[in-house]
């Protein structure tokens, strides 16, 4: 296992291209993008002041940054560095920014979500759509691009519009059997919408694309709700991570393919959490399918120092990863059941079926991985801390990968 | 006196005596508290006797004891005078008499006052010890009543205690019903409140919308150095009011086609996924005929009637199977049939197996020699059958050389005949030469096949021991993991394989042998090997499945077997096979013998079929 050398980082911003060439990340207002494979420096944009998001579009040629602050966005391209586009919300303001599938709209939603503004880098053309719900997850678009799915909220009702992303057309427009809508998710097949309430009330809702009820599925009442949903790859298992009251067993439940229902109750040693604060430190955090859809991997936020790896296709309990300290993100190789996991230390950790292996990150100083993300083939890994980030070349299985000469004179290797 | 009395009955009798005396004696009242006192009597007694006689009153005491005694009733102390004038003289006698008398009485009283005594003792004692117990009981008593008061108090209290608890349950009771109402109340109230503030908000942020879009804030704008083209290449199009119905249908259409796309790709998967399910029933089915009908024939002999229509359900789900896997029909019925079946074999599998379990424990109970002798006795039984057939072969090829040379020296008388025959002849004779040459390679072969046979019997006798305790040990442990199918299979093939081993070297018609044996040695009243050999093809596809090579093989070699021994095979059994049925035809007449020119015919027709055989 190899790693780079260490470069600097702000606000964890680093982020491959979808096509698995360039690595985006920014340094204050500075946006610097850098081949994967010899990190060289390719581009350097400046912003007009921090960039709080990045995103790259999905053909790889644009990249947007976001200024929050300033209600700005900024668009850079990477064939044609001359070229810039900057959006300003003005008065409205700005707190999220993102790609429409097409990389060449913009949706930026406004303060207070007041409406989301359509940007076409093609024409001229901004379209506007109203009432926009500020909740945890209001917005998805299929995996295939063709359609987005927005949670709305007008007259005191939940109501859920899914749009054409080709010219941006009202598809379908039908209210949700839910008191407070609090998230909406694409299956990966791009058929089914998962609907989920607020952590008042334990629902999830399936709906067809075409809007129709396809399944309703409440674990039970009176207790804190859903925290986390997770789609599998193959699209025929939810997992929804839920808060619970009593704090001691979770329910990952699998709705399958034909709307049945598995659930394994598991009852797990935890540790008190503290009551009288909103937004205790209970339930499952964070779920993350396998790409081979075999392994769902959980962490119950009473229990941070524990990923829980479950076997979907026995739907059971496969293996426990106890850290010395909590787990900060976790995160699947897209292309093998292999998962890397870090805890704020100076150690990366990687779990596959096969067994463990934790790696020091070579340095002087110490550092803290606080995030970490896979490249597009699984082969390198981008650690990031407060103030750096570095990659992790893993070994194939052919052999282990030449570190590129560029940085052969700094590249350390580790065991 | 008599008050006394009445009163001291019960007392002893002297008390009486001296509390008369009392009455009487100047000294009464001393000797009477004397008396009270008892036990120092004796003394002041004395003293009081001295006191009561003196020197001067002697004439007055006699007479007073004298009249004392005479009212006691003791004899006078004075002698009887003889004249009243006469002074009394004392009566010494009488006077000790009295005295002896008043002795014992004395004694007497002594003994019923120590009596007496003794007894007060006692009952004193006993007194006291009731006023103990009296006393102890009463102390019981008091305590517990105190007991029960103090319990009574406690009852009380905590009854007292209840009823406020009771009181307050109640007053929490109605404190809950109250905060849930309030909780109700105020729980509507904060759901309208909401939606009041939410449309208020909503409200507000339309007002602030228009404030910040009608401002025409120069801000909000958005600078491109140009603009680009689309991902698609294509170029954006004018939305106008015409072509916003197409494009709303159009995308109306994508969307229905996507869905479509979704489920066809889904009813595939099932669909899949039911084929897949159908073929492992089916091969489990397979698998269960296969196993089931090799065991069939076991019971059969040993009692038919179970068994029989047993067999005949395999017979037809054998054919069931072929049905089913030719028109792979999904329809319910055949899937209630599939399921049924499956189910029957199950069932039948299950008994035998138990049967199977018994057997091995009986059979590592019973030892190895019993199966031995059985099939020593099978193997003579063979041997036997075998030669029969030879001789019967050697009895037909005698038959059939006899009608040659008739033939020839017929041919040879008539010309005409020979004529009508030349053609024929030479055909003939070629043929049945090549027949001869035949038959006397199969009757080598017999001759071989018998001397492997009696070495392959032995062997089979314990293979065959050993194979039905692996098949038991098998057939369990397929019972453990029935669904690794695919394991199964080769086990299966290469149980055969191992089973027919050792005759893997020999030529045709013996490799079909021993393959036929098992079947054959489990049933030892069946006939000759090549009939059923034919019959027992299609109870068992399994084995023609497995091994379908060699099953052809057995074919051809039960064909040229057929040659020989026409009587031997069944005309009705061997029609089952298409291709023997010609066969079977031609041989029927050949062995009716002496039918000479029938004969002779069935031959070159049976010849001439042959030809057109592959």
């Amino acid at each position: 296992m190899n790693f780079s050398e260490v470069f600097k980082l702000s606000s964890l911003l680093c982020k491959f291209s979808p096509d698995g060439k360039y690595l985006a990340s920014c340094v204050q207002y500075r946006l610097v993008v850098r081949d994967v494979n010899t990190l060289q420096i390719l581009q350097l944009y400046t912003c007009l002041d921090q960039i709080q998001h990045i995103e790259w579009s999905a053909d790889s040629l644009f990249i947007l940054c976001a200024l929050y602050k300033r209600g700005l966005v900024q668009v850079w391209s990477l064939e044609q560095p001359e070229w810039h586009c900057r959006i300003d919300e003005g008065s409205a303001g700005l707190v999220a920014s993102c790609w429409s599938p097409d990389g060449r709209h913009i949706l930026n939603t406004t303060e207070f979500h007041l409406r989301i503004t359509v940007w076409s880098l093609c024409t001229k053309s901004v379209s506007y759509i109203k009432y926009p719900k500020a909740c945890q997850q209001g917005m998805t678009f299929t995996r295939d691009g063709h359609y987005m799915a927005l949670a709305e909220r007008r007259d005191c009702k939940d109501y859920v519009s899914i749009f054409v992303c080709s010219d941006w057309q009202l598809l379908r427009h039908f209210d949700t059997d839910t008191q407070d809508l609090a998230g909406i998710e694409w299956a990966p097949n791009g058929c089914v919408l998962a609907v989920w309430d607020t952590c008042l009330e334990y629902k999830v809702l399936l709906y067809s694309l075409d809007g129709r009820p396809l399944s309703a599925y409440s674990a039970y009442e009176w207790s804190l709700g859903i925290k986390s949903v997770a789609w599998s790859p193959s699209s025929q298992f939810l997992a929804v991570g839920s808060y619970d009251g009593k704090s001691h067993p979770f329910l990952p439940s699998a709705l399958s393919r034909r709307d049945e229902i598995a659930s394994v109750p598991v009852a797990l040693q935890t540790l008190k959490p503290v009551a009288d604060r909103a937004n205790p430190k209970i339930g499952i955090g964070a779920l993350a399918f396998s790409p081979d859809n075999y392994f769902l991997a959980t962490r119950n936020d009473n229990i941070p120092n524990a990923v829980w790896i479950w076997d979907i296709q026995k739907l059971r309990l496969f293996v426990v990863l106890e850290q010395l300290s909590p787990v900060r993100s976790f995160q699947w190789d897209p292309q093998r059941p292999r998962l890397a996991i870090c805890t704020g230390g100076s150690k990366v950790y990687l779990w596959s079926p096969a067994g463990c292996v934790s790696v020091q990150v070579p340095g002087e100083g110490d550092f803290q991985v606080l995030s970490l993300c896979w490249h597009l083939n699984g082969d390198s890994l981008a650690l990031l801390s407060k103030d750096h980030f570095c990659l992790c070349f893993l070994e194939t299985e052919e052999g282990s990968v030449q570190p590129p000469d560029s940085w052969a004179t700094t590249g350390r290797t580790c065991a | 006196m008599g008050d006394w009395m009445t009163v001291t009955d019960p007392e002893s009798k002297n008390i009486s005596q001296y509390t008369s005396e009392t009455k009487m004696s100047p000294s009464s009242l001393y000797s009477q508290q004397v008396l009270c006192s008892s036990i120092p009597l004796s003394k002041n007694v004395h003293s009081f006797f001295s006191a009561f006689c003196t020197e001067q009153n002697i004439e007055q005491s006699i007479s007073y004891l004298d009249q004392e005694l005479t009212t006691f009733g003791f004899p006078s102390l004075y002698e009887e005078s003889k004249g009243k004038e006469t002074k009394r003289e004392l009566n010494i006698v009488a006077v000790l008499n009295c005295m002896n008398e008043l002795l014992v009485l004395q004694r007497k009283n002594l003994l019923a006052q120590e009596n007496v005594e003794t007894q007060n003792l006692k009952l004193g004692s006993d007194m006291d010890h009731l006023q103990s117990c009296y006393a102890k009981l009463k102390e019981q008593l008091e305590t517990s009543r105190r007991e029960m008061i103090g319990l009574q108090e406690r009852d009380r209290q905590l009854q007292c205690k209840n009823r406020n608890l009771h009181q307050l349950l109640k007053n929490e009771k109605d404190e809950v019903q109250k905060l849930q109402n309030i909780i109700a109340s105020r729980a509507t109230q904060y759901n309208h409140d909401m939606k009041r503030k939410e449309r208020e908000y909503n409200k507000l942020k339309e007002r602030l919308h228009q404030l910040v879009m009608n401002k025409k804030d120069k801000k909000i704008a958005m600078e491109v150095l140009n603009y680009v083209g689309r991902a698609d290449g294509k170029r954006g199009s004018w939305r106008t009011g015409k072509t916003e119905a197409s494009f709303f249908l159009r995308n109306e259409d994508e969307m229905y086609k996507i869905l479509l796309n979704d489920y066809e790709y889904r009813q595939k998967q099932i669909l899949m996924e039911n084929a897949e399910l159908k073929k492992v029933l089916q091969q489990m089915k397979k698998e269960m005929i296969s196993l089931l009908s090799p065991q069939k024939q076991k019971p059969r002999e040993r009692a038919d009637d179970s068994t029989g229509t047993v067999l005949s359900d395999v017979d037809e789900d054998a054919g069931e199977l072929s049905r089913e896997s030719m028109w792979d029909l999904s329809c319910e019925t055949v899937r209630e049939q599939l399921t049924n079946s499956i189910r029957k074999q199950w069932r039948i599998l299950k008994s035998h197996v138990e049967k199977l379990d018994n057997q091995v424990s009986k059979v590592h109970l019973e030892g190895f020699n019993d199966e031995d002798v059985i099939s020593r006795q099978d193997h003579e039984q063979e041997t036997e059958k075998l030669e029969l057939e030879i001789q019967q072969c050697k009895e037909m090829i005698k038959t059939q050389q006899q009608l040659l040379q008739q033939q020839l020296a017929t041919t040879c008388d008539d010309d005409t005949t020979s004529l009508l025959r030349d053609c024929y002849l030479l055909e003939e004779k070629e043929r049945l030469k090549e027949e001869w040459s035949l038959f006397k390679e199969q009757k080598k072969n017999f001759e071989k096949e018998r001397r492997n046979f009696t070495e392959a019997a032995i062997r089979l006798g314990l293979e065959r021991k050993a194979f039905e305790e692996e098949r038991a040990s098998w057939l369990k442990q397929q019972f453990l993991n029935m669904t690794t199918f695919d394991h199964q299979n080769s086990e299966n093939v290469k149980l055969f394989s191992a089973f027919s081993g050792s005759s893997e070297q020999d030529n045709l018609t013996v490799h079909s042998r021993p393959r036929q044996k098992k079947p054959h040695s489990v049933s030892s009243g069946s006939p000759v090997c090549t009939s059923t050999l034919t019959k027992s093809l299609p109870a068992s596809p399994c084995t023609s499945d497995f091994c379908p090579t060699r099953s052809c093989v057995s074919e051809h070699s039960s064909i040229s077997v057929l040659n020989i021994t026409p009587e031997e095979t069944k005309p009705n059994q061997v029609g089952r096979e298409c291709t023997n049925q010609k066969w079977s035809m031609a041989s029927r007449p050949g062995s009716r013998e002496g039918c000479y020119s029938g004969c002779s015919l069935t031959y070159t027709n049976s010849h001439l079929e042959k030809d057109d055989l592959p």
